[in-house]
C-alpha cells in the first residue's frame, strides 16, 4: 500500500504561504492513499494557474497542458489506458472561463475522471484579475470599479448539465475534503469536486474567515439527501452555493464502458496488428 | 478513355448515381476517377459528378466531357460547353434546350416517365444508369448484378423495379439512338481494385498503423475519416470521440499519446488554426500525435467545398515559439494510405506530432486503387525507444529521466502504469527529469534536442520523389492532388518532362530536392494557393534559383492537366530557341 510519502515529490511547493492550494494538495494525497492508489497507475492532468502547479508536487504520471485544456487531455489518457486512475486539477479560470466548453461536455460525457477545481474567485497566477466566479462588485486590476458581470455558479451548472457526481469542499476542512475527493475517485463516472481554496494575496474579500462564517456544511444536515437533482439545485440556489459536502450523486456507467466494441483491456495493452479476416471485412464495406 | 458526367440539383442522388457507374466500371476492370462539383448546401443548387473511365490509371479530372447526363436545364447550361462533339442525354421531362454555341448531339429520353411507369419517379437515376451503360457501349449484365446486390435488403420488388429501370434505359438507347453509339472504351485491364478516396485510404492506413482512438470535430472535407473509423473501429476495439471542438480534439489525442496509445485527429483549415496551441504542447512535451489536415479554401471559413493548398505555412509555423513539426504530403490515394501508417510510426519513434497534409481533391475524389496496395495485417509497428517494465524496475525509484540528453535527441519514454517511470510532462520548459527549469543552458540544450532529433527522419523516408526522364528539360513540382494532374500533363507534353513531389515538407528535405532538381533546365512549381507557399519554402531553404517558375491557382477549382500543359509548353519552346 502506498503511503502519503509515496505521493510526494522532492519539489518544494511554490505557492504563497497560506494559499488554499496547500490544503487541496494535502487532501488529494490523502484521498489517493485512502483509495489505495499507486503512483505508477495514477495520472494527474493539471491546467495553467497557481493551481496548475499541483502536478509538480504529486508523484504520479503528470501531464501539464495549456490553459483550459486539462479535461480533454484526461479523456485521452483514460481512453488510452482505462486501468489508470485519472485526476484533473485546475483553477476557476482554467475550468470555468477558458475551459468552460470542455467542462460542460465532460459532465455530460461522464468518463471516469475526477475533477478537482481549486476555486479562489480570482486569477492568481496572472496577479489578480476577475475570474468567472468573482462576485459582482469584486475589484481587481481589470475591474477597478468592481466586476459588473454576474458570477458563474459551477455547481448548479454541473447538476443541470447531467453530472453524476457533484461536491464542494473547503481547503481548510481537510477530513471532509479528502473524503469527498476519495468518493469522487471511487465514483464510476465523471466527478466534480469544487474546492474553495482562498487566495491570500489577491482576494481580500473571500477570505478564510469569510468562508468559515458563510459556508454551511451539508454533513451536519441529516435531512439532506444528495440523490435528487431538483433538490440539489434548490439547495444550491437557496444557499448561493455556499455549501460543502456531497451535493449530488447518481448511479453511473462511465463513458468508456458504453463505447461500442471498446474492450476492457486498455488500448495500450492490445495487439495492434489487424488479422486478415477483420481486414477483409473492413475492405468489404468499400466494395 | 472516356469522361461521363451527370448533373442535377443537390439532393437528387447525383452522388450515388455516379458511384454506381464508377463502381461497376471498376469491377469490369476499368480504371475510374470521380470528380464531384458540389457546394456547401444540402438540398438544391447545381451539383455534378464526372467519372473518367480508362484502360490505364487515371488520377485527375479533365476539361472534356464525352457523355453528359442532364437532369435539368441548368446542367446543360453550365456544362454543355465541355462536350466538344459529345453526347448529351437529357430527361425529356424538362424540355431540354441545347444552347446555340454547344457542339453536341442531344438525345432525349423520358427518364422520369419511364421510372414512373415502373412504379416510382425515384428510379429515374437508375434509368439514366442503364442509358449511360448503353452510351458507353458497356455490357448491361454487371450493372444489373450490382443493382440487384445493392437493393437486396429492400426486398424482391425493389430489386425487380431497379433492374427493370436499368434495362429499360439501356434498351431505349439501343433502340432509338443506335447510330450515335460510336464510343469504345477498349479492353479492360482485369484486376482486384477498389474505388476509394484519400479519406478512405487514411482511415484504412490509420487502422493498419495501429491507431485505435480518433478524437475529432466534423468539418468538410475531413469528416469522412471520422465517419469511416466510427464504422470500422468497433471491429478492432477502437473508439471515435466526437469532441466539443478542435482544441479538445487535439488535446485528447495528446493525452492518449502520453498514455501510450496511437491516436489521431482529422480536420481542415479552421480546425488547424484552433489546434495550434496544443500542437505546440505535443512538440515541447515530445508526445506522439497524428493530425490530418485535408486542406480547403481559406482563410477563415473560406471556401469549404473547394480545393486549395494554402495551409502549408501554417502547418509548419502556425503555433507560437520555435518548433519543428513533421509534415507529410501524400501525392496519391495510395500514398495517403502509406503515410497514415507511417505517421504513427514516425510520431512514436521521434516522439513528435506528425501532420499529414492532404487537400480536398485528394481526400474526397474516389479512384481505382489496387487492393494489393492496401495491406492491413502486415504493416510494421515501430514504437520507438521505450523503457520496459524490467528496465524501469532495475533503474530504481526516482532515477528515470524522461528528457535525458542523448546523441540523437530521442530520450526513451516511460508509459503510465509502469513503476519508477513517473514524471511530469509539461508545456513549460523543463530539464532532463521533466521538472520545470528556466536555466539558460538547459533551455538551449532542450531546444536543440527537439529541433535536431527530427532531421533523422530523412534517413527513414525519402522526402522528395521524382518520376521521369534522367535528363529532363523541365520538372513539374507539386504536392497532394496536384501530383496526379502533373503526371497526366507530363504524359501529354512529349518533351523530356519529369514530375517531382514532396513526401515530407517538414523537416525540409533540402539535399534530396537539390539532387533531384540539379539536372533540370527548367522547374515549374505548380501549387494551389495565392502566395506560392511551396516556392517560398524552397526559397527559404536555398533550393530555388533562376530556373524556377510558378503556376498558381486559387479559384477553388483543381488544376486541369490541359492547363498545366498550356502553361508548361512555352517554357519548353523557350528552351528550344536557345
Ligand atoms: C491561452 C492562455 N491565455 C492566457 C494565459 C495566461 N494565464 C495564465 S494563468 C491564467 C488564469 C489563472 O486563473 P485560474 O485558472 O483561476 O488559476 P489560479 O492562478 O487562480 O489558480 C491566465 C489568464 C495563458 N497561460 N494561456
Ligand atoms: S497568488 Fe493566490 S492563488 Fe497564487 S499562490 Fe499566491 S495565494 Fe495562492
Ligand atoms: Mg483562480
Amino acid at each position: 500500500m502506498a503511503t502519503l510519502q509515496d505521493f510526494r515529490t522532492n519539489e518544494k511547493a511554490w505557492w504563497c504561504p497560506g494559499c488554499g492550494d496547500f490544503g487541496v494538495l494535502a487532501a488529494m494525497q490523502k484521498a489517493l492513499v485512502a483509495v489505495g492508489a499507486n503512483p505508477a497507475t495514477t495520472a494527474i492532468v493539471a491546467g495553467i494557474g497557481c493551481s496548475g502547479k499541483i502536478g509538480n508536487y504529486i508523484n504520479s504520471y503528470n501531464l501539464h497542458v495549456p490553459h483550459g485544456r486539462a479535461l480533454p487531455a484526461a479523456l485521452g489518457i483514460k481512453l488510452a489506458n482505462r486501468d489508470l486512475m485519472v485526476l484533473v486539477a485546475g483553477g476557476d479560470g482554467d475550468g470555468y472561463a477558458i475551459g468552460m466548453g470542455h467542462f460542460m461536455h465532460s459532465l455530460r460525457r461522464n468518463a471516469n475522471i475526477t475533477y478537482v477545481v481549486m476555486d479562489n474567485h480570482v486569477y492568481g497566477l496572472t496577479k489578480g484579475q476577475t475570474s468567472p466566479t468573482s462576485e459582482e462588485g469584486f475589484q481587481t486590476k481589470t475591474s477597478p470599479q468592481g466586476s459588473i458581470e454576474r458570477p458563474i455558479h459551477p455547481l448548479m451548472l454541473a447538476v443541470s448539465a447531467g453530472a453524476t457526481f457533484v461536491a464542494q469542499g473547503f481547503s481548510s476542512w481537510q477530513p471532509q475534503l479528502a473524503s469527498l475527493i476519495q468518493k469522487g475517485i471511487e465514483h464510476p463516472g465523471f466527478s466534480l469536486i469544487n474546492v474553495i481554496s482562498p487566495c491570500v494575496t489577491y482576494n481580500k474579500v473571500n477570505t478564510y474567515d469569510w468562508y468559515k462564517k458563510n459556508l454551511q456544511n451539508l454533513d451536519e444536515d441529516s435531512t439532506y439527501q444528495p440523490t435528487n437533482r431538483a433538490r440539489a439545485l434548490a439547495r444550491l440556489h437557496e444557499s448561493d452555493e455556499m455549501v460543502t459536502g456531497l451535493i449530488y450523486q447518481e448511479e453511473s456507467t462511465p463513458y468508456e464502458a458504453l463505447i461500442p466494441g471498446f474492450r476492457e483491456t486498455p488500448l495500450v495493452h492490445q495487439d495492434l496488428n489487424v488479422d486478415q479476416a477483420t481486414w477483409d471485412k473492413i475492405l468489404s464495406t468499400l466494395e | 478513355m472516356l469522361a461521363w458526367k451527370i448533373g442535377g440539383d443537390q439532393g437528387e442522388g447525383i452522388d450515388s448515381t455516379g458511384d454506381v457507374l464508377a463502381i461497376v466500371a471498376n469491377r469490369m476492370g476499368y480504371y475510374v476517377y470521380g470528380y464531384k462539383h458540389f457546394s456547401s448546401r444540402i438540398k438544391g443548387g447545381h451539383t455534378n459528378y464526372k467519372v473518367r473511365i480508362a484502360t490505364t490509371r487515371v488520377e485527375a479530372t479533365t476539361r472534356r466531357t464525352d457523355i453528359l447526363v442532364a437532369l435539368n436545364q441548368e446542367t446543360i447550361d453550365r456544362n454543355a460547353h465541355e462536350l466538344d462533339g459529345g453526347l448529351l442525354l437529357a430527361d425529356s421531362a424538362f424540355n431540354p434546350v441545347l444552347p446555340a454555341s454547344a457542339k453536341a448531339h442531344l438525345l432525349t429520353l423520358p427518364l422520369t416517365e419511364i421510372a414512373k411507369g415502373i412504379g416510382s419517379a425515384m428510379m429515374r437515376n437508375m434509368v439514366a444508369v442503364g442509358a449511360s451503360a448503353a452510351l458507353l457501349q458497356l455490357p448491361i449484365a454487371p450493372f444489373v448484378e450490382y443493382v440487384a446486390a445493392k437493393f437486396e435488403k429492400k426486398g424482391e420488388a425493389i430489386v425487380e423495379a431497379n433492374r427493370k429501370a436499368v434495362e429499360m434505359g439501356y434498351q431505349r438507347i439501343v433502340d432509338e439512338y443506335a447510330a450515335l453509339l460510336t464510343y469504345k472504351l477498349g479492353e479492360p485491364m482485369p484486376g482486384d481494385r477498389l474505388v476509394i478516396s484519400g479519406n478512405d485510404a487514411i482511415a484504412l492506413g490509420a487502422i493498419a498503423g495501429g491507431c485505435r482512438l480518433m478524437c475529432g470535430y466534423p468539418i468538410t472535407p475531413a469528416t469522412e475519416i471520422m465517419e469511416s473509423l466510427a464504422k470500422w473501429f468497433p471491429l478492432v476495439g477502437g473508439a471515435v470521440v466526437q469532441m466539443e471542438d478542435e482544441l479538445g480534439s487535439m488535446t485528447a489525442v495528446i493525452g492518449a499519446g502520453f498514455a501510450g496509445a496511437r491516436a489521431m485527429t482529422a480536420t481542415s483549415g479552421p480546425g488547424i488554426s484552433l489546434m495550434q496551441e496544443a500542437i505546440g504542447l505535443a512538440s515541447v512535451t515530445e508526445i506522439p500525435a497524428v493530425i490530418v489536415d485535408t486542406q480547403r479554401g481559406g482563410p477563415s471559413t473560406g471556401m469549404p467545398t473547394k480545393q486549395e493548398q494554402s495551409d502549408l505555412l501554417a502547418l509548419l509555423n502556425g503555433g507560437h515559439g520555435d518548433t519543428l513539426r513533421v509534415v507529410l504530403t501524400p501525392g496519391s490515394v495510395e500514398e495517403s494510405f502509406e503515410d497514415a501508417v507511417e505517421a504513427f510510426n514516425l510520431a512514436e519513434q521521434f516522439q513528435t506530432p506528425v501532420i499529414i497534409a492532404t487537400d480536398l481533391s485528394l481526400s474526397l475524389w474516389q479512384q481505382s486503387v489496387e487492393r494489393s496496395k492496401l495491406k492491413g495485417p502486415t504493416q510494421p509497428i515501430r514504437h520507438g525507444v521505450t523503457f520496459s517494465r524490467e528496465e524501469l524496475l532495475t533503474l530504481g525509484e526516482g532515477v528515470f529521466q524522461r528528457y535525458q540528453i542523448t546523441a540523437d535527441g530521442i530520450s526513451p519514454r516511460s508509459l503510465p502504469g509502469e513503476i519508477n517511470g513517473q514524471y511530469l510532462a509539461t508545456g513549460v520548459e523543463h530539464g532532463p527529469s521533466g521538472k520545470v527549469s528556466e536555466d539558460p543552458i538547459n533551455r538551449t540544450q532542450m531546444m536543440n534536442k527537439r529541433l535536431l532529433k527530427l532531421q533523422a527522419i530523412h534517413q527513414v523516408r525519402e522526402g522528395f520523389k521524382y518520376e521521369g526522364p534522367e535528363e529532363p528539360e523541365l520538372i513539374l513540382v507539386g504536392i497532394g492532388s496536384t501530383v496526379g494532374i502533373l503526371r497526366e500533363a507530363a504524359a501529354h507534353l512529349e518533351a523530356k518532362v519529369g514530375v517531382a513531389w514532396f513526401r515530407t515538407l517538414s523537416p525540409f528535405p533540402t539535399e534530396r530536392v537539390q539532387s533531384v532538381l540539379a539536372v533540370a533546365q527548367h522547374i515549374l512549381v505548380v501549387e494551389q494557393n495565392a502566395l506560392g507557399q511551396i516556392r517560398q519554402l524552397m526559397t527559404v531553404h536555398g533550393v530555388a534559383d533562376a530556373r524556377f517558375d510558378s503556376f498558381l491557382k486559387y479559384d477553388g477549382v483543381p488544376f486541369l492537366p490541359e492547363e498545366v500543359v498550356a502553361r508548361a509548353k512555352p517554357l519548353l519552346n523557350l528552351l528550344e530557341v536557345y
